[in-house]
């Protein structure tokens, strides 16, 4: 179990006494620590990781990176933290990990599903927009869930997510994306300024391609050595911000960049108090892209074998993990880079079985040297058939031309088409690449944003090249930061376009051979050998044309052939967005990083135009798969809203009240007593209320105090009432209108002094009346002396209702006179309770005599708990919401939002009397004369009492005049606000109703699904029609 | 997430701290009440929604919570000024300002994303 | 009438009040009650209500001025908070000011909190886009901003010292959200 048979002694960087355990797919295995769940499988031989995503063919690891998209599998760590679709060649090995793979049934190596590959002329390019036309009715039943379960990814977690995820806002100068030779280069030259730096690279260590390139030499040291020394001497200085393990995944407006930084993946058992993940939202002044390149596979038949593989993955895994991909590697290739690979291989004791090289006469130094390592290497010639399925067994050479076919077994086989610069972050910047005639790459071309590319991704070629433009990018960046500042460009400015772009037409300084200087600010380090990262190929190779049937992928996980895409040609895709969508290439969770190039280069050959004319398919956020949890953050659970509660929240929690969620408050809702349903609670309250009194917690209102020398002025403008006559101490219901002459909102305002006012809101519409009142004062009335400051929550509201309510009140007050004579209906005083101050209100949201008593927020409670204990002395109950929605209803006063729609004038409502007749201004005087608002026809808002006493209408339930019409019915209005109101003994309703007001006494009907009701229409007062209880 | 500077504050401010608040520079009649019906509806409802620079109205409602008025492009989402509520529209040719390049997910589906003759790494 | 049988102060039950956390570099405490009014006025008044208060009100954009234990910050271009952690009471200060002006008592509206330790700046960072950098953010600024889902005002007190206030309903999301924050805030 602890043997790793492929692991050669002696080779990579890991420490072979650190070992780690692991399960893949219930085996059990192990590994070292460093390894990548890929590298440790190949370390015992396991090259088959997954089946294939359309026709079950058995995969294997292609790469060593986030490109890999073959090699996916679920991690579990328990019931509730299995994650699907993680690739094995970024997860991070630690003790215990348990992996498994997707997509196939019953095992791995026999998958029922692969009948999907035989039966795959059925499942050629397109084939879901034809199959399944027909019948449209089996698309959801059938052919939908069907699909799904054979063709996927694995399985969600179906339990809630357990592990919570961090989140932060960081700001610097210079942001590098990628920590290999240009990245460091770059990261190093701007933090040696002392701007701010940080620096993200996927992987677990830093060094990029240093990780295989094997002869890199910088400083003296090897490639590796000197990543390592950089990234500490970084990690050392205050200005940087190192971020492995962290993927820059989107780059948005105004160098906006988001960062997902895998925190706790590669551990055994991490700390509870760590987040699985961080989210980095990233604003920067600069932003080097240092992204690298990705290696391209050759495409022939079956180069989907598991074995075959990328020939720097191999090399990666050799030089850095110490694995030997196969004991009897083959290569496959069109370009240098894999002629590294076979030489390390076989200087670690790997037999080669042969080079086989597309181009006609390669030459140089690896060729060179691979021929004097004694490789055997054919020139001129294509692997254009493999043997093996579960396993690459043998490769099968021809010349190009065609001619004899020779097999050679292998247990591996390395390819290489060439490297493609990762251009995905420049594009995502809404830079525009251009294409490379001469490399047949597209690069950075206009640049959109203040960022620049650097190294391979900007199609620099060689280690000296990349370092110095790396070094001379983070100098410049830096430069630019303590100069002018760049965050901030003075207003109308033309966008400057293509800065990086200057920098990189800069001749980048010469560097300074021979010197050893360890790379000291402003000098690049010195480099002693390099490898390119040009040449290769784009497209498919011999024996995958246009007249064969063979199965030559260009993308893995989406199961596209090189056929695939020669046949959407042929059916008459164009544009290669609409090659992608019709074959699905580069549509995988990889979003095609080894693929769309292979893909385009095959469109644009059956096409018949050079590549550039056909285009490149748009990249788009995120560069690699980002999990919902990064993304929400600390938005769950009690931070996935804010909860808001009142002053008196707490005493009504421990009287057992009963909650509803309005917006985002909390309110009692009501206040059952022992063995009372919500029925019996709200009936009890309603009655106790009229009989004698009640409290309710209404501090939730809106509340705005208005002052200045014109706030009288401004509240004639705002509201639809006259203010400049109303006198200090005395209040008025208020209504506001949007300028379309619509009920905006209402409430009851004081006017504490000639120059205050004390301006009360819905609870919906406290935020928006503030804006909406900050909106005309700044902009439309700047000339009136006034301002608003919101005190909704300065101020705790007890609303004390009912007959009895002046006796509860009264031992608690000082200062006020609070006799009917010096405080009638209507007014407002300051003076104190139990000792706090207050802004006593009388006034009545029931009818009954009432007080709304203020107290400061803090004292809420305390006060309310006064008036509790006066108010037991006198049978008065704590009421909630539902008992003040009926009480209001019972004497027909409207609650904007509910008997209210935003259609509704003053009139419709019969508030129209509180809209001053005089005034010149106000808003919404205009509206209120539009044709539509003064014609008849208007909804109305009416009362209505069902036939029979004890229905109670359902709210919304429509209203029709004829219930014998004919389906569809006409219909008339409908219902608002509906209660059973013990006080009246009977069902009682709001309605708006088509010309309401002129149709009292009419009996109209509300269908219902198992009955019509009768309702005859009435006026909006059930109770105390004639207003004698404001004063009872 | 933008950018956007505050005339009040005098910096770049998280768009987060920003509240779209409509179109800028329609002007409320002082003599609303007896506007004709044509003028009423071009004044409460008609917008001019144009591709290309809009002139609008933010508040910094997380901010300094005033209102003020900016100059953007609907094609690339740039602001070009912003300015303080009550000042004049500014006259500025917009069109002699290069847009840069369109969010790739404006331009016409015929125009390839590649920047035609640009040469790699090269722009100017 | 009434008879002040408790002492006011006995009545007083702030939100969230007590509460302290502490995390690796950050300590998070919830701040005793203070004084504050919500002052509007326009730069003509400026003289008179900072003599009035006994502090120059700050004028540029983003900044605070205090003394004696009392801090007026730079909300808007009319606008301060004026907040005073001793027995005064800028209210009344104001009341006798007869300059245009505007103050309103939001005394019991606003909850602070104390956000202190090397890892403060990185725990409010956690939900504030803000750059609060010293550079970008010195010690004496003050902005109204955005954490997590709710607005809050932030006063840089010290290098690494913040005062966070918002309003009441708000303060145990700000609490729940400045404590998760805090777990995570000392790399």
């Amino acid at each position: 179990m602890t043997k790793q048979p492929f692991r050669i002694p002696g080779a990579g960087r890991l420490t072979p006494a650190k070992t780690a355990r692991f399960t893949f797919d219930g085996k059990h295995f192990s590994g070292l620590a460093g390894d990548t769940l890929a590298s440790a499988l190949l370390a015992n031989g396991v090259h088959l990781t997954g089946r294939s995503f359309k026709y079950h063919r058995p995969r294997g690891i292609l790469s060593a990176g986030a490109e890999e998209p073959n090699a996916l599998v679920t991690i579990e760590r328990d019931s509730a933290r299995k994650t699907p679709n993680v690739r094995a060649t970024v997860q991070d090995l630690y003790d215990g990990l348990v992996a498994s793979s997707q997509n196939r049934w019953p095992s791995l190596s026999f998958d029922v599903g692969a009948v999907n590959n035989i039966a795959s002329p059925m499942f050629s390019a397109g084939f879901y927009y034809k199959t399944f036309m027909w019948p449209k009715s089996a698309w959801a039943k059938l052919y939908e869930p069907k699909i799904r379960a054979a063709a996927g990814l694995g399985v969600s977690p179906d339990q809630p997510d357990p592990d919570h995820y961090g989140s932060r806002y960081a700001h610097c100068e210079v942001l590098v994306i990628g920590g290999g030779v240009a990245g460091l280069a770059a990261a190093l030259a701007a933090a040696e300024s002392g701007v701010r730096v940080i620096l993200a690279d996927e992987q677990s260590e830093f060094g990029g391609a240093l990780r295989y390139e094997s002869g890199a030499r910088i400083d003296g040291q090897s490639g590796w050595d000197w990543a390592q020394a950089t990234a500490a001497r970084l990690a050392a200085m205050p200005n940087v911000r190192l971020l492995p393990r962290t993927t820059a995944f989107g780059y948005y407006a105004q160098n906006f960049v988001g960062l997902v930084e895998r925190v706790t993946e590669h551990l055994a058992r991490p700390d509870k108090s760590l987040p699985r993940e961080r989210l980095w939202q990233v604003r920067a002044g600069r932003v080097v892209i240092a992204a690298g390149a990705i290696e391209r596979h050759m495409v022939f038949a079956d180069n989907d074998r598991p074995g075959i593989m990328l020939a720097s993955a191999a090399r990666s895994y050799l030089n850095h993990h110490g694995v030997a991909v196969g004991r009897n590697v083959g290569v496959y290739t069109a370009n240098d880079s894999a002629y590294h690979a076979a030489i390390d291989l076989k200087k670690a004791g790997v037999a080669i079985a042969a080079i086989v090289d597309l181009r006609d006469n390669p030459s140089g130094p690896v060729v060179e040297e691979a021929r004097s390592l004694g490789i055997e290497v054919n020139h001129g010639r294509a692997v254009v058939k493999v043997g093996g399925t579960l396993r690459v067994s043998s490769m099968t050479i021809e010349a190009k031309g065609g001619g004899a076919r020779r097999t050679v077994p292998v247990d591996a086989l390395l390819m290489s088409a060439g490297w493609t610069p990762s251009v995905h972050m420049f594009s995502q910047s809404r830079g525009k690449v251009a294409f490379d005639e001469a490399s047949h790459r597209f690069l950075p071309g206009t640049y959109a944003q203040d960022c620049i590319s650097v190294g391979a991704c900007n199609g620099t070629d060689g280690l000296e090249a990349t370092l110095a433009e790396g070094f001379e990018a983070g100098k410049e960046a830096a430069r630019a930061a303590n100069g002018v500042n760049t965050k901030s460009p003075p207003p109308l400015t033309p966008p400057r376009k293509g800065e990086g772009g200057t920098s990189v037409s800069d001749p980048p300084s010469p560097l300074r051979g021979g010197v050893r200087d360890g790379g000291i600010a402003g000098r690049s380090p010195s480099v002693d050998s390099s490898e390119s990262w040009s040449g290769g190929m784009l497209g498919s190779g011999p024996g995958a044309g246009a007249e064969t049937t063979v199965k030559a992928f260009v993308d893995f996980q989406n199961d596209v052939t090189a056929k695939d895409i020669r046949q959407a040609v042929r059916e008459g895709m164009r544009s290669i967005e609409h090659v992608k969508r019709f074959t699905t290439n580069g549509m995988a969770t990889d979003q095609g990083k080894t693929s769309n190039m292979h893909g385009l280069a095959i469109a644009a050959e059956t096409l018949g135009k050079p590549i550039p004319a056909v285009g490149l398919t748009t990249f788009r956020a995120p560069y690699t798969p980002v999990t919902f949890g990064s993304i929400v953050g600390h938005a769950s659970g009690p931070l996935f809203d804010p909860t808001r509660r009142t002053p008196i929240h707490p005493w009504s929690e421990r009287q057992g009240a009963v909650f509803e969620d309005v917006g985002q408050w909390k309110r009692a809702w009501y206040y059952p007593r022992a063995g009372e349903d919500m029925h019996a609670a709200v009936n009890r309250e309603c009655v106790t209320v009229r009989k004698s009194a009640g409290l309710f917690d209404a501090s939730t209102l809106g509340k705005i105090e208005v002052v200045g020398p014109d706030a009288a002025k401004f509240m004639e403008l705002l509201y639809t009432n006259p203010w400049e006559k109303l006198d200090p101490g005395r209040c008025r219901y208020g209504i506001m209108l949007r300028e379309d002459g619509f009920i905006y909102d209402d409430g009851v305002v004081g006017r504490l002094a000639s120059d205050r006012f004390h301006v009360t809101t819905t609870t919906g519409g406290a935020a928006r009346v503030m804006n909406m009142m900050e909106d005309y004062l700044q902009t439309e009335f700047p000339h009136l002396n006034v301002w608003l400051t919101s005190i909704s929550e300065q101020w705790a509201v007890i609303a004390v209702q009912g007959p009895n309510s002046r006796k509860i009140i009264e031992p608690l007050i000082e200062g006020i006179d609070i006799s009917d004579d010096a405080f009638p209906h209507m007014s407002v005083r300051e003076g104190k309770i139990c000792g706090v101050p207050t802004r006593l209100f009388r006034m009545s949201f029931t009818g009954d005599r009432g007080f709304e008593v203020n107290v400061p927020a803090d004292y809420g409670e305390a006060v309310w708990e006064a008036l509790w204990e006066e108010g037991r002395k006198h049978g008065a109950c704590a009421y909630g919401t539902e008992a003040m929605h009926v009480l209001r209803a019972e004497k027909g006063y409207i609650i904007v939002g509910q008997d209210t729609d935003g259609t509704v004038t003053p009139a419709d409502a019969s508030v129209d009397w509180a809209i001053g007749k005089k005034k010149k201004d106000f808003v919404g005087i205009r509206g209120l004369q539009r044709p539509d608002l003064v014609a008849s026809g208007r909804k109305q808002l009416v009362g209505l009492k069902t036939k029979d006493a004890k229905l109670v209408l359902e709210e919304g339930a429509q209203i029709v005049a004829d219930p014998k019409q004919a389906i569809p019915m006409k219909m008339i209005g409908h219902v608002t606000s509906s209660y059973w109101s013990e006080n009246c003994g009977r069902s009682i309703a709001l309605a708006l109703v088509v010309d309401g007001k002129s149709r009292m006494g009419e009996t109209i009907y509300i269908p219902m699904p198992d009955r019509t009701i009768e309702a005859e229409i009435t006026g909006m007062v059930f109770y105390d029609p004639k207003g004698d209880r404001l004063n009872g | 997430m933008l950018l956007i500077r505050c005339p009040y504050c005098e910096e770049e401010r998280p768009e987060l701290e920003f509240r779209h608040a409509g179109e800028a520079h329609v002007v409320r009649s002082g003599e609303l009440a007896s506007i004709s019906d044509e003028d009423f509806e071009k004044f409460f409802f008609i917008r001019s929604n144009p591709k290309g620079v809009v002139f609008e109205r933010w508040r910094h409602i997380h901010g300094c919570a005033r209102f003020f008025n900016a100059a953007r492009s609907t094609i690339t989402d740039r602001f070009y000024l912003t300015y303080k509520a009550g000042e004049p529209k500014p006259e500025v040719d917009f069109s002699a300002i290069d847009t840069g390049p369109a969010a790739w997910a404006n331009r016409e589906p015929a125009e390839p994303n590649v920047a035609a003759g640009a040469e790699p790494g090269k722009s100017d | 009438m009434a008879k002040a049988a408790t002492p006011i102060a006995a009545l007083r039950r702030p939100a969230v009040s007590g509460r302290e956390t502490m995390a690796t570099g950050v300590r998070i405490a919830v701040l005793p009650p203070a004084e504050r009014i919500s002052l509007r006025a326009p730069a003509g008044s400026i003289g008179a209500l900072s003599q009035a208060l006994g502090l120059d009100l700050p004028t540029k954009p983003k900044t605070s001025s205090a003394k004696g234990g009392r801090s007026a910050l730079w909300l808007g271009p009319d606008e301060w908070l004026v907040i005073d952690q001793t027995a005064g009471d800028p209210l009344a200060d104001c009341a006798s000011v007869k300059a245009l002006h505007s103050a309103a008592g939001v005394s019991h509206r606003n909850v602070a909190f104390s956000v202190s330790g090397p890892a403060a700046e990185a725990t409010i960072s956690a939900g504030c886009p803000q750059d609060l950098s010293l550079a970008a953010f010195p010690v004496g600024a003050c902005s109204r901003t955005i954490l997590g889902k709710i607005e809050i005002v932030v006063l840089r007190i010290g290098e690494d010292s913040f005062r966070v206030e918002c309003w009441r309903s708000f303060s145990d999301y700000a609490w729940t959200f400045l404590a998760e924050a805090a777990r995570d805030a000392g790399v």
